[in-house]
């Protein structure tokens, strides 16, 4: 039942929101404030109260679940279930949820009411992604996210808002017909196979296809996710819709939306269709690299603060699907992790960016010159989240990246390697934006309040998340660890034998141990180096 | 008759004949239930051309009703003039 | 007493951390406070843990303290924890003593800029992440403090950030490291796929085990570390950022740009020695390595006219001597070059410090001269450091050093009598150029009377390390001397000891021409640069001087090479494609749509009569298709 309530809060909070505002604006703010910070309070709740005991995942043993015929003439029910993945994801849309109630605070001053119903129903769509196990549903929910961010790029973006919402909502909402039509041909196949029509996830994972029906549903749904991720070549709605829309949007954009694409690889591709993910992934991974490259070089091109961020999101995103696609345990953490982390730190650095824009009307770099002379706190805040932006060690998104880099090199070395330059070229952004906007002498004389007392709560809120993420991001990824498990369960040990040219020449010394390293991680190293001669031994004899 | 209605809805311009054209045009359909009615001996020819009637009469009102605030707004009887919905 | 070791990098931190809180609501005083105190308490507490390290060396020569697990994923359990040895013992001790001295310096030094607070956070911050790096008992928490020094030093040049050329100078530094770190990273990954921990100890104990010598893994890993080593080291063909580096202020470059960050690269091949001595062709790659960037290094010092400049070419070189002496196999000689070297280095810089303090920012040496009666103390200072740097016989602390490395070079197996000669050479560069800074700078006729003196806050950090350039050598006597070698004795804990072959003439031979060298340099410096100077200006305006000079002066064109090669296009690429190339294909299709809708509106007339007649030829094609089929 805690799941509907998670769903209900921002709904209401919405209804609530929207018609307060008539009466007094800062009413309608506070509630829409008192929602998100409701609904964060209570999956925080849930993330302690089940800490001690999400490693004793089960399959189909969720959390926490909630499950209630709905259309039942089409085996369609309301089944919301949670796992240590969805929980933290939650988390984190109410964290940023709370941010974008404060960060708009001051920005948006007409049409407050239905800005905040706006904002919160987005929230409750993207809650409802990471929640619902009902393909159905989980449909519903994705098309229920994608028309209030339409109306908030298109009604309080900025000059070509108008352009950027069309073009969100056409790449959308055309790779979301592909997914529907994949989840009805999935649908009637199971019924085909078993003589059941159902939605439901567990149910349907195991469903019998031909390899070539199984890679095209595969690629539906693969497709819909890329285009949220953004994959490269379909991140070019991504820099549009970040610019143009309004503060607030960046922020749900950046650190939420995409990261549904993120969660939909591993919840439904990888699970639904293990085989043919199989096949796909070295031309995902490919895709992975390029758009890691691809998203940090563009990135160094642009003049636009927003652009910018919006381009180093590409690169991030990159790393995300790379980790998911290698698919062995340390990628498949750090691609959670790095999906954590890139929500508070971009989402971080499109506020900033935001904050700059209402104080000097621009978010081009030429003409923000030196503006640590006027503006020392902002500006540390600044360089603070493009540090960790470009993964310097200790702070969040460096864990991620690493763990990803660290898996990809076990199944190729090329791949390890060209991901690693794309580390090395995320410096190059992110150097820029530092020298351009908050170093330099002060040319254009600006002279601007720093941080008020509101906005310094957010920035040092994350900053002590984003410290915290990078030297001690263990709770994450032990949430996130059944989720692990039961996609290890389910697609079976990764093999991406097509793309490893490197892996043969590389032993798998740990694989002996992994499994006595995953159920007892104090454990772990002991018995890594216990087993590792042995398997040494092997290796030996091999080479 | 159809034909006949057919070409004076395509041909004038002004939107009382259009208007009576149509009407034609109902009545030729009418006809031709009635007419294929008797020769087969069936009743739901007339039954057709019955409902047939209903229909014309609420078209004609309907029809006339636009007709006069189409000529209230355009000072004129001329369909063409009304081509605002012009792609 | 070893449970307080987490308190040496924590304090650094803390200070950093306050500073950067409150430090621009904080006036100077306090600020100064919390920036020295907190380095001198972790320099004394490193005191502290060094003398119980003495008196009571605890188990196996080591201590581990591990305050958590950073992250534990399938076996990959890096901790926040710290290992200390003799090793890093020494390195420890050497950072908080010269940070806390420079420190000081910088009170005075710094004393009316604006950002004095931020200056001692980033400095904090350096200290810290130093201590880090070479604390750090396993490669990714070494890795960390890795990172964190590249960053400090990139906040540290660019600390004057108004002018855009300091900026740019900061972005090369750090871009430049980084190259570097993404080899280091995939070294790092390469080790633990193949031995399965990235703990040090551990690791370097299972290649041994696992890896024969002349292992392809080994080599690997230890070529892909040696490129971390070479960025953040500034050896060849990574050392175009440091002479750029020299833009931050004057105690940044003496702290990190000469005494303690540039070196991390010899710590990092000393810590993980065995996978060079396991692999001869990495070994052999840092002798070369270290040996072409001793000589490029002394070539380029002598062309320079930024006193500065002259000095990071030289810090350049010398670093190129201790990569050669870890290439030999001389692992102790190296370290204790690493010591003598921040103490002259950090020595050198500091003087210059106040010569350049004296004549208000000014840095071309040919703008200076006759220098030496109106700064007695920076004078004394240079002779004192540049000795020590030229390594003059017995008295100062880099004969004893530069020395060791050579008679490495000649006496190992690893070494010959080519390398021997070569780094002799270098000995003869190193005395031209240093005593061409010196006797431009300080002798010959005055050009400009310096105004500022300089206080005591400053003068007390220079005569320590002038003590420190002179004596530090004595804790490793050689035995010619009648001495002990007590400090390679002491690092032998931690690294292997040389091994010896058949040298072809004896280390008191060696000494003598190394000597011998220096003697010549001296002269000649002498004789080119203040007896006849026209003769040197004669030699660069020859056609192949000037040609030289050109070549040797722009860092033998390397800056020029990388430029073209790849700043240039990528920035093209990327201004290019600024626009996003992959655009137009969903340009493109909209487009086809917007034509189609183009060719289709030309029906919608609105007219009534058109839609019926539509309607009519309509029916009469559906119909007649029925009747057809």
């Amino acid at each position: 039942m805690i799941l509907v309530w998670l769903i209900v809060i921002p709904l209401a909070g919405g209804l609530v929101a929207g018609l307060v505002a008539g009466r007094s604006q800062a009413s309608c703010r506070v509630v829409a404030l008192a929602a998100t910070i409701l609904g964060f309070l209570l999956s925080v709740m849930l993330w302690v109260r089940n800490y001690a005991h999400v490693s004793l995942w089960q399959q189909r043993n969720w959390l926490a679940e909630f499950d209630r015929p709905w259309i039942a003439g089409f085996g369609i029910h309301f089944h919301l279930a949670m796992d240590g993945m969805s929980l933290l994801l939650i988390v984190l849309t109410f964290l940023l949820g709370i941010a974008s109630v404060l960060v708009s605070w001051r920005e948006i001053d007409d049409g407050v009411g239905f800005f905040h119903f706006n904002l919160l129903w987005v929230l409750a769509g993207i809650v409802g992604v990471f929640l619902a196990v009902d393909l159905f549903l989980f449909y519903f929910a994705w098309e229920l996210m994608l028309v209030p961010m339409y109306f908030l790029i298109a009604i309080w973006g900025h000059e070509h808002r108008v352009y950027a919402a069309v073009k969100f909502f056409l790449f959308t909402q055309l790779s979301g017909l592909l997914m529907l039509v994949a989840i009805l041909t999935l649908y009637f196949a199971h019924h085909a196979a078993t003589g059941v029509y159902t939605f439901d996830y567990a149910e349907l994972i195991g469903t019998p296809l031909s390899p070539r029906v199984g890679l095209l549903v595969m690629l539906g749904f693969f497709v819909a996710f890329a285009v949220k991720l953004p994959m490269f070549p379909f991140h070019t709605w991504l820099p549009d819709a970040h610019t143009e829309a309004p503060t607030a949007g960046s922020v749900v954009l950046a650190g939420l939306l995409l990261k549904t694409g993120a969660y939909g690889m591993l919840r439904f591709v990888l699970p639904l269709f293990s085989e043919a993910a199989h096949r796909f992934a070295p031309v995902a991974a490919a895709l992975a690299i390029v758009g890691i490259l691809y998203g940090a070089i563009m990135a160094y091109g642009q003049t636009d603060l927003k652009r910018l961020v919006a381009y180093t999101s590409v690169s991030h995103l990159g790393f995300v699907l790379l980790g998911i696609f290698i698919g062995n345990r340390w990628a498949l953490e750090g691609a959670f992790l790095t999906m954590i982390a890139h929500g508070l730190s971009t989402g971080m650095l499109f506020m900033l960016v935001g904050m700059l824009q209402e104080r000097t009307h621009t978010r081009e770099m030429d003409r923000l010159n030196g503006l640590w002379q006027t503006i020392p706190r902002l500006s540390g805040a600044g360089l603070f989240f493009v540090l960790a932006s470009i993964g310097l060690p200790g702070l969040g998104d460096f864990v991620g990246e690493f763990l990803v880099l660290l898996g990809s090199y076990r199944s190729s070395v090329w791949l390890a390697a060209l991901a690693t330059v794309g580390v090395l070229c995320s410096t190059f952004y992110g150097l820029k934006f530092v020298q351009r906007a908050f170093h330099g002498s002060n040319v254009n004389r600006w002279s601007l309040a720093d941080l008020s007392g509101r906005e310094a709560a957010i920035v040092g809120a994350m900053v002590v998340l984003v410290l915290w993420l990078g030297l001690y991001p263990q709770p994450v990824l032990n949430s996130f660890e059944p989720t692990v498990q039961h996609l290890e369960q389910v697609v079976g040990p990764p093999s991406m034998a097509a793309l490893s040219t490197g892996a043969r020449t590389i032993p798998v010394i740990l694989s002996p141990s992994r499994s006595a390293g995953a159920k007892d991680p104090a454990n772990g190293s002991a018995a890594v180096l216990g087993t590792s001669p042995g398997a040494l031994q092997r290796y030996g004899g091999k080479r | 008759m159809f034909a006949l209605g057919l070409i004076g809805l395509l041909v004038r311009r002004n939107l009382l004949f259009i208007l009576m054209s149509i009407e034609v045009m109902l009545n030729a359909a009418g006809l031709a239930f009635v007419a294929a009615g008797a020769r087969w001996g069936q009743a739901d020819g007339q039954v057709m051309f019955l409902f047939i009637l209903a229909v014309a009469a609420a078209e004609v009102a309907v029809g006339l009703a636009l007709l006069l605030r189409l000529y209230h707004r355009f000072q004129s009887l001329d369909a063409d003039a009304a081509d605002e919905m012009r792609g | 007493m070893f449970h307080l070791l987490w308190l040496v990098p924590a304090l650094p931190f803390a200070g950093a951390a306050i500073l950067m809180l409150f430090g621009p609501r904080m006036s100077r005083r306090p600020a100064a406070w919390i920036g020295c105190g907190s380095i001198g308490v972790s320099a004394a507490i490193s005191i502290l843990i060094a003398w119980r390290f003495l008196a009571q060396p605890p188990a196996g020569g080591s201590y581990t303290q591990q305050l958590w697990t950073w992250m534990s994923v399938a076996g990959f359990q890096p901790g926040i924890a710290f290992y200390l040895d003799a090793l890093s013992l020494v390195m420890m001790l050497v950072v908080t003593f010269v940070s806390f001295f420079i420190h000081l310096y910088s009170v005075e030094y710094m004393g009316d800029d604006e950002g004095f607070s931020r200056f001692f956070a980033y400095m904090n911050l350096f200290v810290a992440s130093m201590i880090v790096l070479v604390l750090g008992d396993n490669l990714l928490f070494l890795y960390l403090g890795w990172e964190g020094v590249g960053l400090c030093s990139y906040l540290l040049i660019g600390f004057w950030y108004t002018d855009p050329k300091n900026g740019l100078a900061a972005q090369k530094a750090f871009i430049v490291t980084r190259v570097g770190d993404t080899a280091m990273a995939l070294g790092l990954f390469l080790l633990f796929h193949q031995l399965g921990t990235i703990t040090i100890q551990p690791l370097m104990q299972a290649a041994q085990q696992h890896w024969a010598g002349g292992s392809p893994y080994a080599t690997a890993a230890g070529l892909l570390l040696l490129g971390g080593a070479c960025g953040k080291s500034a050896q060849l063909p990574l050392q175009t950022w440091l002479p750029d580096a020299m833009a931050g202020p004057t105690p940044t470059s003496a702290l990190i740009h000469a005494a303690t960050m540039v070196t991390a690269g010899v710590y990092l091949i000393a810590r993980t020695h065995v996978l060079y001595s396991l692999s001869p062709v990495a070994q052999t790659a840092v002798t070369v390595v270290g040996l072409a960037t001793l000589l490029v290094a002394g070539f380029a010092a002598l062309t320079q006219d930024d006193i500065k400049r002259i000095l990071a070419y030289s810090t350049i070189s010398q670093i190129g001597y201790m990569f050669f002496g870890l290439g030999v196999g001389a692992w102790t000689a190296a370290i204790f070059h690493f010591m003598t070297h921040a103490f002259f280095k950090a020595l050198l810089f500091l003087a210059s410090g106040m010569v350049i303090t004296s004549m208000h920012h000014e840095q071309n040496i040919f703008k200076m001269g006759g220098l030496r009666k109106e700064l007695p103390l920076a004078y004394w200072a240079f002779v004192i450091g540049g000795c020590s740097l030229a390594g003059v016989p017995l008295v100062t602390a880099g004969f004893y050093s530069k020395g060791l490395i050579l008679w490495g070079a000649l006496s190992s197996p690893r070494g010959s009598e080519t390398l021997w000669a070569l780094g002799v050479f270098g000995v003869f560069l190193t005395a031209l150029y240093t005593f061409r800074l010196i006797f431009i700078v300080f002798h010959g006729p005055c050009h400009h009377k310096p105004s500022q003196k300089t206080g005591m806050t400053m003068g007390v950090p220079v005569i320590v390390l002038c003590v420190l350039s002179l004596v530090g050598g004595f804790v490793n006597l050689p035995a010619w001397l009648g001495g002990h070698p007590w400090f390679v004795n002491f690092l032998g804990a931690a690294l292997p000891a040389t091994a010896e072959g058949h040298p072809a003439f004896g280390e008191l031979a060696s000494e003598g021409l190394v000597s011998l060298a220096l003697a010549i340099g001296l002269v000649a410096a002498w004789y080119f640069f203040l007896k006849r100077r026209e003769l040197s200006e004669w030699l660069a305006s020859t056609g192949l001087g000037r040609l030289l000079h050109r070549w040797w002066y722009n860092d033998w064109g390397m800056d020029w090479l990388y430029d073209r090669l790849f700043v240039r296009p990528v920035g093209w690429f990327a201004r290019a494609n600024k626009g996003d190339a992959v655009d137009l294909v969903y340009d493109g299709a909209a487009a086809v749509t917007r034509l189609g809708w183009r060719a289709l509106r030309t029906t919608e007339t609105g007219r009534v009569r058109w839609y019926a007649a539509g309607l009519l030829v309509g029916t009469v094609i559906f119909v007649m298709i029925l009747a057809l089929l």
